[in-house]
């Protein structure tokens, strides 16, 4: 059994260490957030939160994780109470298939908190690891501009 | 230090003789369409080859318009615009000017650059090929910005010892084209600049050229008979390691030389052949080119070593790395251990990879890896580098991996 | 089946399951032409589209998915409008073919068409029935009838719920021609009623069939070569049976597939199986440009058009030109993923395929099962935009469950298996040629389109990837082109504009050297770039403005107001031309000139050194008919939009002469964040009354006009060969 703690919660699972984090947490926790996308780092889909900090949790095994805080897409809200990005994301109609959107909103959450005041270029750059196939691009910045207005910043015009 | 001040003393003596020279007229902007487009697109190549946007654009910065910092052991220098920015960049310079700086390392206004700008090797360039490289300069978009003010310790900001560092280190000598790799290689490319060893001053040491040297705290390894490499560096390998960044018996390009292989993928074939050439003469008495490298795959072993490498490897590196991995299997990507970085004395090279990832190197598609700086602790990363030593290469571990780790870490900004 | 194991996927998965013998009237079959509205003329009985049950619950059903494009609310939409509820109150049954009508695939940008058209009508007819018994139990007339909510209201205070009056009437048969619509005020149609799919989606609820997540369930792998046309090498088999956790390793004829109860043990047993290597099976690849070898292979030459006209005249300046595109790839999110429990000697199958009644039917081949013993459910996957690997993986899951009777099993495909066995959107070739008359306008017209494919779906067990590794395989599924007017690689060859003297002809190419099939637009995107390009070039030959010289050929007076609206919208005739670098471009078709129509205008900048294309505004309008959801339909074209340009700019499938060697994102990038058009803005045309027009698929091909249309103004060449990328714009600017 390896400890784990996954959204403030302490977990104990039956799994092999090198089993990457995002088996884990579909699989074990049964958390549907983080998406298999290509296990090789490449699209995002699986993007959690590790010490505040963006991963791939398809690349993430969980020996690493020893006294490390996960946190998922389902500790930021609810359909019922989402959270700031979940509600902008709803208000914006910001998904077609959805599949990248978990990861999307977890890769901007790492950035509104570290800064709730990015540039347009910053925001662009800081979603690049994450991929959308649907061509949802637009309604992903616009969702991620209203939410970074509600969590009490903006996203700054920057001359591109 | 004793010997320091009294080297100081010395040089500024030169420095006072020699530190003298005359600002060059400034020249009414030239008209872009005064340069014929052969000579324009033959200046292109040149400055690709010579690698003259990567230090002179800052990142998101316009191509050409300075401002990247040039780290150096004497401090952070700041590239300048080379636009035709009238103003702030080479707009009044006269092509006189221009050589001027590319051989004698003086400005058009007299004062001495730093040879972080790679002077001692680009006056190895003919006539010719500087006045084509300025015909190409002066034809970009100009670009209006304030140069960065350099960062250098006491008392490296103090220009006329410059003079003196040219006078020591820059000679003259006839510009030799009859071997284009060569003419190319130790002029405008200046590969040594990146894996030739300095002295104490900065300067190439002559008699140790392509020894392998530090360069923004990668290891720049061997290109002559010490290149470590498990595989030989034939010339098909080094044009498509050159070319695409890529060579299916070694590696990928990734830091400073993947900036090179960039630039490199957009001049004509025959220039990478012949640099191609050149440096496979160079190594053609490497240990791997007359026999005495091999390869060798130690999981087991490693495993035991260090069981927490181990699995770390199979639970993040495997699913790429491994000979099952797609990567492997379907693409024939070079197994972990042909790459140069796992058989240098230093870990640095395979940390920066791990720690920053990299992009393909030329173009969007081709090899890539994503950072793994924010997933592993630092002995983690230390855990992972002793585990691939120990697993694909016979030499001895790496020495103090957790220092190498919190280098790396500074370097690459995380 | 266990019902056990059904309430744990139901408790678990929040799926609704539904057994094929549980009684699915919504199933029947098809009747004859009553010449009815979309697919109510399949379906003619009300109830295989709506039922009341005595509460007045209201279940509607249809067999289209939700793919991601909106299509459940749309249609929650139509009906709840027409019964004049709230959305809310009405369940959808969606493409499961034990409760819904079969209306083929979810594709080509139908659904609206064919199934929204359908629950339209078949809404209006049960809204009038409940309207007349309603008047009947209240003895009054039926202009006294209110319907509203839910409730019937009639004179003095009067009121009956929905349950109750459809408790007096059956819903079993057959709809009216020529019902009217409600003609009171519009309330639902035409607002933008939030997706009901999106909650789920952005709170990490459950959305997607590789969510589901049953008691006892094995996770799989199949286990293939790299790419279609290669095959493993002997692996030991025996040693990775023996591996921790693996279950088993099911093996028929050439077919292969790990089970472990850990989804992690099954990756590891495929990785060591993988690494035996691999050997390509069929004749090698050519080492050739694929569109030269579609060009100069045998074809059926199949007419597309001809309008008459006299002869250009001598005088007039003929053009030509040759266009290509490479195979492009569907690049789900997500590799393609099924569940599947064989039990009982029954097969049900959770599947994101696009048609589930053709997938039934290859199935019971493909397992030997009657059709009645084989149910396919939809659940919603990535998106796919296309034929995917959402078959393959279906029949893939369905073999692995066939070992383990008794236990679901969750099939998923990996990456790199996704990227080199799923069906691409074929290489093509076009070459027009045209006259221009000394008046400025076209006086002769020649279109010939040259392709392999872009109908691969299954029909049979033969459409299966597995299918082929059976031993005996079965017989590979012979391609065919798609009639006109919806065509294939044919689609939209057809010239919206009005030409003289023009003709145009499909050159089918049989046999295709990379596995090909439905890929969104199908042959649209490649025809709508190269005759959008033309219509630019011949404007250049004219000394025309391009939008007016459109203009001139365009008597379709929706065409006409599109193009003007998004030309006027973006400030066409305003645009400050030849700053450096600086491009603008357009682009516009109908889609199958049958669908929507999308007109769009589009700002580029071009750094020269790099090539590199900065998308500055993009500015469209888009007629759909009446438009349900006008946010659904700037949803679905802004997708189109970038979707492709990341096609048009930097996409194409690579190969050597033994398999694909895209296979992964990084050896097929598409399109990142930050190379993302800096602004589109989209523009609804709305047309109350007018059927409705799918519009899934109207941007592609105007889209990637405008981009080339923009590049050429930009730096004055003409790229004609896609993808349109930096390297080739690079090197135009210093040919």
């Amino acid at each position: 059994m390896i400890s784990l703690t996954v959204n403030g919660a302490a977990q104990s699972v039956d799994a092999d260490p090198d089993t990457p984090l995002l088996y884990v947490l579909r699989d074990e926790l049964g958390l549907n957030g983080a998406k298999f996308g290509c296990g090789l780092g490449q699209c995002g889909a699986c993007t959690v939160l590790v010490d505040d900090r963006p991963a791939f949790s398809c690349l993430l095994p969980i020996a690493a994780l020893a006294g490390r805080k996960v946190r998922t897409i389902e500790s930021l809200g609810t359909p019922d109470r989402p959270g700031a990005l979940a509600a902008a994301f709803e208000a914006e109609q910001a998904a077609q298939c959805g599949y990248c959107i978990a990861g999307m909103i977890m890769r901007a959450q790492a950035l509104l908190e570290r800064n709730n005041r990015p540039t347009e270029a910053e925001l662009r750059v800081s979603l690049a690891p994450n991929l959308c196939r649907c061509g949802t691009h637009m309604r992903i910045l616009r969702a991620v501009r209203r939410a970074a207005a509600a969590m009490g910043g903006g996203v700054q015009e920057s001359s591109r | 230090m004793a010997g320091l001040v009294l080297g100081l003393i010395a040089i500024s003596v030169a420095a006072v003789v020699l530190a003298w020279k005359p600002a060059l007229p400034p020249v009414p902007p030239v008209a872009a369409a005064s340069f014929d487009r052969a000579t324009v697109l033959h200046g292109e190549t040149l400055a690709r080859l010579g690698n003259c946007g990567t230090c002179h654009t800052a990142a998101g910065g316009r191509p050409f318009a300075g401002g990247k910092a040039v780290q150096t052991p004497f401090g952070a220098i700041f590239s300048t615009n080379i636009t035709p920015d009238p103003a702030t960049g080479l707009g009044r310079w006269s092509l006189e000017a221009f050589m001027r700086a590319m051989r004698e390392g003086v400005s058009r206004d007299g004062s001495f650059l730093y040879p972080a700008f790679p002077y001692d090797h680009f006056r190895r360039t003919t006539d010719r090929d500087l006045a084509a490289l300025y015909a190409f300069l002066m034809t970009r978009p100009p670009v209006s910005t304030q140069a960065a003010e350099n960062r250098l310790a006491w008392p490296y900001g103090y220009r006329p010892l410059l003079a003196g560092w040219s006078f020591l280190y820059v000679r003259k000598e006839a510009v030799d084209e009859t071997d284009r790799g060569r003419y190319l290689a130790e002029g405008l490319a200046h590969c040594g600049a990146c894996h030739t060893p300095r002295d104490r001053w900065g300067a190439e040491v002559v008699d140790r050229a392509y020894d392998g040297a530090w360069v923004d705290g990668w290891y720049a390894p061997p290109l002559n008979a010490r290149s470590p490499a498990i595989h030989p560096w034939t010339e098909e390998m080094l044009f498509a390691y050159l070319r695409t960044g890529l060579s299916p018996m070694h590696a990928a390009a990734a830091g400073p030389m993947a900036e090179v292989v960039r630039e490199l993928s957009g001049v004509p074939e025959a220039d990478v052949r012949a640099l191609a050439t050149y440096f496979a003469g160079l190594m053609a008495d490497a240990p791997a080119a007359t026999g005495g490298k091999t390869t060798t795959d130690k999981q087991s072993e490693a495993d035991r070593m260090h069981p927490e490498g181990a699995t770390l490897f199979a639970g993040a590196c495997a699913s790429c790395h491994e000979a099952g991995a797609p990567m492997m299997m379907q693409q024939g990507r070079p197994p972990l251990g042909w790459g140069t970085s796992l058989h240098v004395d230093a870990a640095h090279d395979t940390l920066h990879v791990i720690v920053q990832g990299f992009a393909p190197p030329v173009g969007r598609a081709g090899p890539a890896m994503p950072a793994f700086g924010n997933d592993f602790t630092d002995r983690q990363l230390a855990e992972i580098a002793a585990y691939l030593r120990a697993r694909y290469t016979d030499l001895p571990p790496w020495p103090n991996l957790e220092q190498a780790v919190s280098d790396v870490r500074k370097e690459g900004g995380q | 089946m266990n019902g056990l194991t059904r309430r744990s996927l139901l408790a678990k998965s929040g799926l609704v399951v539904v057994f094929a013998s549980s009684g699915a009237a919504g199933a029947q079959e098809p009747e004859e032409s009553a010449n009815l509205p979309g697919d109510l003329d399949k379906y003619p009985f009300l109830d295989s589209w709506i039922r009341i049950d005595p509460k007045g619950r209201i279940t509607v059903f249809t067999g289209k998915a939700e793919l991601g494009q909106g299509l459940r609310t749309a249609l929650m939409q139509i009906a709840a409008d027409e019964l004049e509820v709230s959305p809310a109150s009405i369940e959808l049954i969606m493409a499961d073919t034990g409760r819904t009508p079969d209306e083929g695939i979810t594709a080509g940008s139908h659904s609206m068409q064919n199934s929204g058209m359908a629950i339209l009508n078949a809404a209006a007819n049960v809204r009038v029935l409940l309207t007349d018994a309603a008047a009947w139990r209240f003895a009054s007339s039926v202009d006294q009838i209110e319907l509203q909510d839910g409730m019937a209201y009639g004179p003095g205070g009067l009121r009956l719920g929905y349950g109750d009056l459809a408790a007096g009437f059956s819903l079993h048969v057959m709809a009216k021609p020529d019902v009217p619509r409600r003609s009171k005020g519009r309330r639902l149609i035409g607002e933008n009623v939030p997706r009901v799919d999106i909650p789920a989606k952005v709170n990490g609820g459950s959305a997607y069939v590789q969510d589901i997540r049953a008691a006892n369930m094995l996770h799989a792998r199949v286990v293939r070569g790299p790419s279609d046309g290669t095959q493993l090498k002997p692996a030991d088999i025996d040693a990775v049976a023996k591996m921790p956790g693996v279950e088993k390793v099911v093996q028929d004829g050439r077919f292969m597939a790990v089970l472990a109860a850990k989804e992690w043990h099954a990756v590891k047993a495929l990785r060591r199986l993988q690494a035996a290597g691999w050997e390509r099976r069929d004749t090698p690849l050519p080492s050739i440009d694929l569109c030269d070898v579609i060009r100069k292979s045998p074809a059926r030459d199949i007419p597309i058009f001809g309008y008459p006209g006299p002869p250009a005249p001598a005088d007039a300046r003929i053009v030509k030109a040759r266009y290509s595109r490479p195979c492009l790839m569907h690049g789900s999110i997500g590799p393609s993923c099924a569940v599947a429990l064989w039990e009982n000697g029954n097969l049900i199958v959770w599947t994101h395929s696009q048609g589930v009644s053709p997938l039934r039917k290859s199935l019971a081949e493909f397992v030997r099962l009657p059709l009645e013993r084989v149910h396919c459910i939809h659940v919603e996957g990535s998106g796919c935009y296309g034929h995917n690997g959402a078959d393959d993986v279906a029949a893939d899951a369905a073999l692995a469950a066939r070992a383990v009777p008794g236990r679901p099993v969750r099939m998923q495909w990996m990456r790199e298996q996704e990227h080199g066995w799923e069906p691409l959107g074929s290489a093509m070739v076009v070459e027009l040629q045209g006259a221009l008359g000394r008046d400025g306008r076209i006086a002769g017209w020649r279109h010939d389109v040259w392709s392999n494919a872009h109908n691969g779906r299954p029909i049979n067990a033969g459409g299966l990837l597995a299918g082929a590794e059976l031993e005996p395989p079965f017989a590979p599924q012979k391609p065919q082109p798609i009639p006109m007017p919806e065509g294939g690689g044919d689609r939209n060859a057809n010239p919206i504009y009005a030409l003289p003297n023009a003709s145009g002809t499909h050159h089918f190419v049989e046999r295709a050297p990379l596995r090909v099939s439905a890929l969104r637009s199908l042959g649209a995107h490649m025809n709508v770039f190269a005759i959008e390009s033309f219509m630019d070039e011949m404007a250049h030959a004219a000394n025309a403005d391009p939008v007016d010289f459109r203009l001139i050929h365009l008597q379709d007076s929706r065409a006409r107001e599109v193009v003007e609206a998004a030309a006027n919208r973006f400030g066409w005739k305003r645009r400050v031309k030849g700053r450096p670098g600086r491009g603008y471009g357009f682009g516009f078709a109908r889609y199958k000139n049958l669908g929507a129509y999308c007109a769009l205008a589009m700002e580029i900048m071009i750094e020269p050194d790099s090539g590199t294309i900065e998308v500055r505004r993009v500015v469209a309008a888009v007629d759909s008919g009446e438009a349900v959801s006008p946010d659904g339909i700037r949803n679905q074209i802004e997708g189109a939009i970038v979707q492709s340009l990341s096609w048009t700019q930097m996409e194409a499938v690579t190969f050597d002469a033994s398999h694909r060697t895209s296979f992964d994102w990084s050896a097929y990038p598409i399109v990142r964040f930050p190379s993302v058009p800096v602004s589109i803005e989209v523009n609804v045309i709305d047309r109350p009354g007018e059927p409705f027009l799918g519009t899934g698929e109207a941007g592609q091909g105007p889209a990637a006009a405008a981009l080339a249309n923009a590049i050429t103004d930009a730096i004055g060449h003409r790229l004609r060969d896609m993808p349109l990328t930096s390297e080739r714009i690079r090197a135009a600017l210093r040919s």
